[in-house]
């Protein structure tokens, strides 16, 4: 696929997306920069070096703790399913659910989910799967797919979300948010209570103790996993981790870095389906364990650490390029510089080959990344092997450089193509990661520079 | 070949590792405990909570509390014993059958548990899914009263995971909640008890309880 340019333009031609992108990413920026500030976090550095080492040891040793969290997941009566490909996941649920008849899913938030298009597998199979998470819910209702990773529906205003439910759910117009989360509280109750199977997805998968870890704010997930009798919890392979211990530092990172939150309102750990003489809990435990593209990235050595990644978000929101174009014009459900380094490699880098290049490599990714991944330098590496592949690029790739060596005509194209690149293009990559435009500037960049040396 | 097979090979295959060959340790996590003392932890978790804190000097007084706390609502009760020893799940209107549980959390204004235990420096409240403390009255009523001895608070999560670095093995769930239900999705405009409990009360018991 090509850069998807005219949509690019409307969001940067879309005043009020700009403002709610804008501001929501600002806000989740900030309260991050608090939250790991070193009065508040001493230990952050030292934090991050031991959250990158022990999720790089896992990955290294993953075969060692897929088996070991089987084991521990089935000593506890559950049971774990693997998937090869996001197909294999989804009949696993289809299948369930017809043993079961079930004919009702409640889910919460799980991005792995979306990557393998599971609503739309099941509803092809007239299987109803309601998103419970209130971005997600509204996103169901209103068709469309996540805009950020950690916050799905930040482009939406309360008048969006009013049209939304007025036409989806017959009710009267009402743009007041407490009664629209009200509203969903209420719609969704009825569906915690009757649904047949509760699907979740899982922040981490403990080895130890064959433990799903699930973090969030808002108790949709404890309800997909306590109230209906069967929870199937769906899980990439690189979510593993050695220990329920290990939580120490990954829960205080991911809180922090996703929202400046030293503990999300709930964290669950569920090792399993109720025990002897519990009152309530499912009855039946299963996690999915899923491969769709992961052992591909595990095998090359330079690239695994993309692994790691943990979706906390950050790296979106401290993106210049993210906080411009906005999340829906990347080409898959990841979007941001994790976007731009995982798609490639899942997909085939030969579909959307301009992603690695949409990048200034100012490098705000990296100092932001709770585990240390090397955004900037996978993107190059990405770039280097688009180039050798396809001689295509490698022209394009040639006329970049050469415009790069002419100052005068990338002036001349940065000013033209102002209004669709904004502020990310080459020369911003000296800039620090912190500085930030508050909207397309009416300048750009060389002008304001060439100003400034006056 | 199965798919286990088949992701598992896969994986040996990337690694350039064989079958049964021995991993490296693991590195060890950073855990953090700072020795606070009864009072500084109390103090802590007053700040931290996000909810209300009432200390009480023994068990009657947190029964009293909590009477008042429900002022009349109806609520229902887990079958923790020190709920029992605060006199909680013999009051009018405090449901505890445990044929009923379900509906009972799905129809009443309030769930009264003890806890796990609490954590300080987050104001969490840790529970874990047992037979005498299901999952649901701290989850569908929209207010959570929680009734914890004070020999249960603890500084933080550090300090816990170090006690039971293995907390789930004989429990099938453990929940931590650090605040009320809440959602930013729309606007970022905070709406507390979407979901969950939108209001918490804790009642932290003072002196020596034998069967907490
Ligand atoms: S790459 Fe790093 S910063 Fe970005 S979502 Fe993953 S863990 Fe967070």
């Amino acid at each position: 696929m090509r850069v998807p340019e005219a949509a690019i333009r409307k969001t940067l031609a879309d005043a009020n997306l700009q403002l709610a992108i804008y501001t929501n990413t600002g806000r989740f920026k900030e309260n991050r920069s608090k939250a790991v500030a070193a009065e508040v976090l001493p230990e952050y550095q030292e934090l991050r070096t031991r959250a990158a080492a022990i999720k790089r040891h896992t990955l290294d040793f993953l075969d060692v703790y897929l088996l070991q969290f089987e084991s521990a997941v089935e000593a506890h009566g559950g049971k774990v399913i693997w998937a090869s490909t996001g197909e294999e996941a989804a009949d696993f649920i289809l299948k369930l659910a017809k043993e079961r008849a079930a004919s009702l899913i409640v889910k919460s938030k799980s991005m792995t989910s979306e990557e393998i298009d599971l609503n739309e597998r099941l509803a092809h199979h007239e299987l109803e799967a309601v998103e419970t998470d209130l971005g997600e819910y509204i996103l169901q209702l209103a068709g469309q797919k996540p805009f950020h990773i950690v916050a799905p529906a930040i482009h939406m205003t309360r008048n969006d979300v009013a049209d939304v439910f007025t036409e989806k759910l017959g009710i009267e117009r009402d743009t007041v948010i407490e009664n629209q989360a009200m509203t969903a509280r209420r719609v969704l109750r009825e569906k915690f209570l009757a649904a047949g199977i509760g699907v979740t997805g899982a922040n981490f998968l403990a080895a130890d103790a064959g433990a799903v870890v699930i973090v969030e704010n808002e108790g949709n997930a404890r309800l997909s996993h306590s109230a209906p009798p069967v929870h199937v919890a769906i899980a990439g392979i690189e979510k593993l981790i050695p220990r329920v211990r290990d939580l120490g530092v990954f829960l205080d990172l991911l809180g922090r870095s996703a929202s400046g939150q030293a503990l999300t309102s709930y964290t669950s750990i569920v090792s399993g389906p109720k025990r002897a003489g519990e009152l309530d809990g499912p009855e039946e435990f299963y996690v999915v364990l899923l491969d769709a593209g992961r052992t591909k990235l595990l095998a090359d050595k330079e690239k695994r650490e993309s692994l790691q990644c943990i979706r906390c978000g950050a790296c979106l929101n401290a993106c210049p390029v993210y906080r411009k174009i906005g999340g829906h014009n990347y080409p898959w459900v990841y979007s941001g510089p994790i976007g731009k380094v995982i798609t490639p490699q899942f997909q085939g880098r030969g579909k959307d080959p301009w992603l690695p290049f949409a990048s200034s490599l100012c490098g705000a990714c990296a100092e932001v990344c709770p585990v240390k991944i090397d955004i900037p330098g996978l993107l190059l590496q990405l770039r280097r092997e688009a180039v050798a592949a396809d001689p295509a690029d490698r022209l394009l790739f040639r006329a970049w450089a050469w415009l790069m060596t002419r100052p005068a005509m990338y002036g001349m194209l940065a000013r033209i193509g102002l209004r669709f690149s904004g502020v990310e293009m080459g020369p911003l990559a000296a800039w620090r990661a912190e500085r930030d435009f508050p909207a397309v500037p009416e300048k750009s960049f060389r002008a304001l520079w060439k100003e400034r040396k006056k | 070949m199965d798919s286990r097979e088949a992701i598992l090979e896969r994986v040996r295959a990337g690694l350039g590792r064989k079958l049964g060959q021995k991993p490296l340790p693991p590195p060890e996590p950073l855990l953090r405990i700072d020795t606070l003392g009864a009072s500084g932890r109390l103090e802590l978790f007053r700040r931290k909570l996000m909810g209300t804190l009432t200390v009480a000097a023994d068990a009657a007084v947190a029964g009293r509390a909590v009477a008042d706390l429900l002022n009349g609502r109806e609520a229902v009760a887990s079958g923790h014993p020190f709920l029992e020893r605060c006199g909680i799940r013999s009051m009018a209107r405090v449901f505890t059958d445990p044929a009923e549980l379900r509906n009972a959390c799905a129809t009443a204004g309030v769930g009264i548990t003890s806890a796990y235990c609490l954590l300080a420096e987050t104001g969490t409240i840790v529970l874990r899914a047992t037979p005498e403390e299901p999952r649901l009255p701290s989850l569908l009523p929209p207010v959570h009263i929680a009734v914890v001895p004070e020999e249960r608070l603890l500084t933080n999560l550090d300090e816990m995971l170090s006690m039971t670095p293995r907390p789930v093995d004989d429990a099938s769930a453990m929940v931590l909640i650090s605040g009320p239900s809440r959602t930013g999705d729309i606007e970022q405009f905070l709406v507390r008890g979407v979901h969950g409990p939108g209001e918490i009360h804790v009642v932290i018991v003072q002196g020596k309880h034998r069967d907490s």
